[in-house]
């Protein structure tokens, strides 16, 4: 740069200094801290995916549960997907709708009210129950009287899904603007009508999103129905009556197993059930997107 | 790189700027401590400045004044490279303070806003103490010793004259401040550093009246130590305050309906109040237009 | 939802002072009762479970129940060992996952431009969806035996030196607190990260621009306008983490060893509440059951607790956010 004016140059560079060395230091142990996260779930998914890829077939999801001993190629987890769909599809009719409900309650009844603030504020609390504990408590208010049951694996994840539901409907019904209610309202229509026909089609895809986040935690849970459903290894088809048998039941229980066969079965159940997990977290994504792009 | 003193400020203006050497001759007139040229600025796509070319002079106060999304806060950001922090944003053109290219490659956006500091639209004190929000500066610059932070926070205190009503609370929470004195403490902080130049971005907008007139008074009180530029929107405080003043206008294509901020023109404040050469600054001066 | 329409179609223009229709009535008494739903569960949980675990109060006593003797065939259930490996685990996870958590969340919010964070939000997400069986079934199989190796070297390396020997001394097992306690903080690491980055994305953008203005650097940004602000919410996320760590039954279950031991050998096996809930219960009866039951329910109470404490604090730095 020619000097044009009589002013000394100035020198705008950062001298090297401990602050800036500090600095540094300290975006790298953020940088750090993300590769510390990225090692274990690159080693997870790549075991989950090496070791379950070799036993997966298409027999091998239909197929029954054989005994323990059985070596790999015989049999599969069948009667698992089928209790798996089973019991989380009945556990999210019960939590969804109810969910759903109660976030309503919290958002267009209750308001700024005491009762309203203390369940909304309970139902944070709920979502911080150990899974164990649900499982527990259906085992006595249910099983003790009823027995074993896949409805009592349903109730136990449907407890486990009705914070998460509540809370993520509660957020996505406080995005809808006011005036979209005030319009309504403007038009004579009572409360019941301009919730059900202005608010929830206006939050509905961020409902749907975090209800399917909320199903494919409760497809993950073992705890739960570890005393309400048992382990079986045959395909009960009735619901209410009898012990049923779920993906990660049987992971659980082939995990501790010294049998090479068992174990391989275990990875491909897990497998199986990462699948699932992720592909229902992406349709929550895609649903998110579309709900917010159709938002602008 | 060539930089010559501007010859003319704007494009549409004629008056010559003084030079360094008039300066000699001329001691009121400042040194040029910003020269822009040329200067476009982008957000992604966005071309939100298209071409602007000013000198900020030092000891001087200098208004930035135009109707909303003219871009006025846009290069007032560019001054201290506020608008790195926004992600997408580009400028184009040269900006040159005090004789250094602020945008080339070298320069460091820290080092640049130590020398130039900012006041924001709303008040923004740190959710520490009255004490912590001035010293906040000086500590990380390096000051330890207790007692040159304390004159300093003084001094500082004193000169955007909080001094008085905050001298007997310097611990307690900034945040229990009113609109105006937390306005106040936030300049404090500012001068703490003892930058050279304070850029101020429409700083009474969130004030009463009264607290408006306390921070002018203050910007004139402070004026001979350093430079100022103040965007605002209340053409009445650029004319109590500023020595210049820079009217920035929207210009729209309608072709492409797009639209950017231009600068209209630049000179002594009394020149543009009392008698714009562009139709378009006496347009909006006599508040014809928005 | 017809008897709504019908109701508000039979409106009569003049009946300004009219009841409301049933149908709105009814459905605001659903909604309620919903929402009531959630306070009915808690309260379920605690009555059903204790009344469940009574003989156990009763057999063994206070003293009895805080004990350290677990011995199912002598008839002795004694929780402390437990209530220790639980606490045990939940710590060392705590101590690795929150500076790791806390990290990405500044990383997201403050380093990376919005189009790099999506991908680390997606990482974060992906690790969140792994489940808790999957985790166990990894830890067992593979991740306990390779560090395993790495326990014994430690172990010999620091055999006689005081404090480091007591933690990490032999005996040393591949299925151990030290084990489950990572486990856990990889489970933990998801809600801590996205509560913090909540918490952090929470912070006025102007306050970060006043930091920048006086010439700051990135970090003396964060500690200046960033840390201040959202201190009590970190606080809060890793309370919430604490108590995710502590409940978490599947993982720790497969890897922490089973045994109901009281140790400062943390590269020794051990046990925790949920974990031996998950693995006896089946087998259980008559005190057994009760004092399995009873474990459920003092995880209940400290998982409450340390969750009602949790957001209490995060709901109230959200509220002073706002307030300033």
């Amino acid at each position: 740069m020619t000097v044009a004016t009589e002013q000394p140059k100035l020198d705008l560079r950062e001298p090297p200094s401990w602050r800036r060395t500090k600095n540094r230091i300290a975006t790298a142990l953020m940088v750090l801290a993300m590769v510390l996260v990225v090692i274990p779930l690159g080693l997870v998914l790549y075991t989950v995916i090496a070791r379950g890829a070799s036993v997966i077939s298409w027999s091998f999801l239909t197929s029954s549960i054989p005994v323990q001993v059985a070596p790999a190629n015989v049999g599969g987890i069948g009667p698992a997907i089928v209790g798996t769909i089973e019991i989380v599809g009945l556990a999210t009719l019960l939590a969804v709708p109810l969910g759903v409900l109660g976030a309503i309650y919290l958002n267009e009844y209750g308001g700024k009210n005491a009762l309203a603030r203390v369940i909304g504020f309970m139902a944070d609390v709920m979502t911080g129950v150990p899974s164990i504990v649900m499982g527990l408590f259906i085992f006595s208010i249910w099983v003790l009287h009823f027995g074993f049951s896949g409805f009592a694996g349903a109730l136990a994840l449907g407890c486990l899904m009705l914070p998460i539901v509540i809370r993520s409907s509660d957020e996505m019904l406080k995005l809808v603007p006011d005036s979209l209610r005030e319009a309504s309202y403007a038009l004579g229509a009572t409360r019941a009508r301009v919730t059900l026909t202005v608010v929830l089609p206006a939050a509905v895809g961020g409902i749907v999103s975090g209800a399917l986040l909320a199903v494919a935690r409760a497809a993950g849970e073992t705890a739960p129905l570890l005393f309400t459903i048992l382990t079986v290894t045959t395909v009960n088809r009735n619901l209410f009556s009898g012990a049923n048998t779920a993906l990660p039941s049987q992971i659980f229980a082939n995990a501790t197993s010294p049998y090479v066969g068992a174990q391989a079965r275990a990875w491909g159940a897990a497998l199986t059930l990462v699948v699932i997990a992720f592909i229902l977290m992406l349709v929550a994504r895609f649903v998110t997107g579309r709900f917010t792009r159709q938002g602008r | 790189m060539d930089q010559q003193p501007e010859q003319h400020v704007v494009a549409h203006r004629r008056r010559t700027e003084p030079t360094a050497q008039q300066r000699e001759v001329q001691p009121t007139r400042g040194a040029p401590v910003f020269e822009a040229k040329n200067v476009s600025i982008w957000y992604s796509a966005f071309r939100a400045v298209t071409d602007v070319s000013l000198s900020v002079h030092e000891h001087e106060i200098t208004a930035f004044i135009g109707p909303s999304g003219c871009g006025k806060t846009t290069v007032l950001r560019t001054l201290n490279r506020m608008n790195d922090l926004v992600v997408g944003a580009r400028v184009d053109g040269v900006v040159h303070y005090r004789g250094a290219s602020l945008y080339s490659k070298d320069v460091s956006a820290t080092a640049v806003r130590r020398r130039i500091g900012m006041v924001f639209q709303k008040p923004n004190p740190f959710p520490k103490s009255i004490y912590d929000n001035v010293a906040y500066g000086p500590r990380i610059n390096g000051v330890r010793n207790r007692g040159k932070l304390d004159e300093i926070v003084e001094r500082s205190l004193r000169q955007s004259a909080l001094w008085d009503e905050v001298k007997d609370r310097l611990k307690a929470s900034a945040l229990g401040l009113s609109g105006g004195q937390a306005q106040r403490l936030c300049i404090a902080r500012t001068l703490a550093v003892e930058p050279d130049v304070v850029l101020m971005d429409e700083p009474c907008s969130a004030l009463d009246p009264i607290a408006t007139a306390a921070i002018e008074d203050l910007m004139r009180d402070i004026k001979s130590r350093y430079t100022i530029v103040i965007v605002t929107h209340n053409m009445q405080q650029a004319t109590r305050v500023s020595d210049r003043t820079a009217f920035f206008s929207v210009l729209r294509d309608d072709k492409s309906d797009t639209r950017t901020g231009v600068l209209v023109e630049y000179g002594r404040t009394e020149h543009i109040f009392q008698d714009p050469t562009d139709s378009r600054t006496k347009a909006y001066v006599t508040g014809r237009m928005g | 939802m017809s008897t709504i329409t019908r109701e508000d179609q039979a409106v009569p223009a003049s009946a300004l002072s009219e009841r409301r229709p049933l149908g709105d009535r009814g459905f605001q008494v659903l909604a309620l009762a919903a929402g009531l739903l959630v306070l009915v569960i808690l309260v379920l949980i605690a009555i059903s479970t204790t009344q469940q675990a009574s003989s156990w109060f009763s057999t063994e006593g206070v003293t009895g129940v805080f004990s350290t003797t677990w011995n199912p065939a002598a008839g002795k259930f004694g929780a402390l060992a437990f209530i220790y490996g639980t606490l045990i685990t939940a710590a060392i996870a705590i101590v690795m996952a929150v500076p790791v958590s806390v990290g990405i969340a500044l990383l997201l919010t403050e380093v990376v431009p919005p189009r790099w964070a999506r991908p680390i939000v997606y990482v974060i997400d992906l690790l969140a969806v792994v489940p808790s069986v999957v985790w166990g079934l990894w830890g067992i199989l593979v991740f306990a035996p390779w560090i395993a190796g790495i326990y014994s070297s430690i172990g010999s390396a620091v055999t006689g030196v005081p404090v480091l020997g007591a933690l990490f001394g032999p005996p040393t097992s591949g299925a151990s607190f030290f084990t489950a306690g990572i486990i856990l903080a990889f489970m933990i690491t998801p809600i801590v990260t996205s509560l913090s980055r909540e918490v952090i994305a929470t912070v006025p953008a102007i306050e970060r621009e006043g930091a920048y203005a006086l010439g700051a650097t990135r970090l003396e940004m964060i500690r200046g306008a960033v840390w201040p602000h959202s201190q009590g919410g970190i606080v809060g996320a890793v309370l919430l983490g604490l108590g995710r760590a502590m409940g978490e039954t599947i993982a720790a279950a497969l890897v922490i060893g089973s045994s109901a031991t009281i140790t400062s050998h943390l590269f020794a096996p051990g046990d925790s509440m949920p974990a031996v809930i998950a693995n006896e219960f089946g087998e259980a009866s008559g005190v057994f059951r009760a004092g399995l039951m009873g474990l459920g329910v003092l995880l209940f109470i400290m998982t409450i607790i340390i969750n009602i404490i949790a957001r209490g604090i995060v709901q109230r730095s959200a509220r002073r956010q706002r307030g300033a």
